[in-house]
């Protein structure tokens, strides 16, 4: 994961004693989140920041008040998505999460596979090309800016899933609780997600020619 | 289970939601297929890959206001 936290508790006892260098910390690890949560509630990139600056303040006054019944991400989490949904319908800008049917066409394109008069419908014309291991520094870095420029060109609510999935570290049902979503339809958000980075990369790899 | 099948069932085999039917076809298939083998293999790199990727922040701006209304916050 991006940013390695400290346990609930602490985080917890450093927001109530006003920590500053930890708060830092919790801007750092859960801005990004953050951001992309509100923005798929709100119509502007401006007010989706805030939204996590009121979310933040609204941490501030309710932190001594947090039970730990469920995690402290989300329980951020959920007061940002309050805030954001409050806005987002004052913005006429809602389009509520739980009515969202994801797209189903295929994440491979079809012209990789063979046709269905084919000995072998289905199946692959040429197998992906396998990937060099990126150990080299700038090669590393590369490929991060290259996964980040694929995150961010994502429909926002693949952006979403993908970010509290595979950054946060959320588990699914974490992810369908706070979105109100069904696990199908977190799946294929995921699904969509990971797949457009992959080709992604893929396109990267075979441009750069580093051999594997 | 075709490789065009294989493809998209990926990210529910990655999370142990396929049902056991589809899941051993799934499995046979990755023994017996190069292209796919490949395909998951990236698919798990990927994950990885994202999970590298540094969050991204506020505008500094934002950020300086937080920190700021932090730092003033009253506490007892
Ligand atoms: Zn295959």
């Amino acid at each position: 994961m991006g940013v390695v936290l400290p346990t609930d508790d602490v985080l917890v006892d450093g927001l109530r004693a006003g920590d500053e260098e930890m708060f830092a910390c919790l801007l750092n690890g859960w801005s990004g989140s953050m951001v992309r949560l509100a923005r798929s509630f709100v119509s502007t990139a401006a007010s989706a920041e805030e939204v996590v600056q009121d979310t933040w303040l609204a941490v501030f006054q309710g932190i001594e008040r947090f039970e730990g019944r469920s995690s402290l991400q989300t329980w951020v989490y959920r007061i940002l998505i309050n805030i954001a949904r409050k806005r987002g319908s004052a913005e006429q800008r809602t389009v509520p999460w739980a009515s969202l049917v994801p797209d189903r066409d295929p994440t491979v394109d079809s012209s990789r596979f063979r046709g269905p008069h084919d000995q072998y419908p289905g199946g692959w014309l040429a197998f992906p090309e396998r990937w060099p291991s990126t150990e080299g520094e700038v090669l590393a870095n590369e490929v991060r800016a290259t996964v980040a420029a694929a995150i961010q060109s994502l429909p926002i609510r693949q952006q979403v899933v993908l970010t509290l999935r595979d950054i946060d570290g959320q588990t699914a049902d974490d992810v369908c609780a706070l979105l109100d979503i069904s696990t199908a339809n977190q799946r294929v958000l995921l699904h969509r997600a990971r797949a457009a980075v992959r080709s992604r990369l893929e396109r990267y790899f075979a441009a750069t020619g580093v051999e594997s | 289970m075709t490789c065009a099948e294989l493809v998209e069932l990926v990210t529910a085999f990655l999370e142990g939601a396929l049902d056991p039917d589809t899941e051993r076809r799934f499995i046979e298939h990755l023994a017996i297929c190069d292209g796919c083998e490949t395909y998951v293999d990236q698919m798990r790199r990927t994950v990885a890959e994202v999970g590298q990727v540094e969050p991204e922040s506020l505008s500094d701006e934002t950020r300086d206001r937080l920190l700021e209304a932090f730092r003033t916050f009253p506490r007892e």
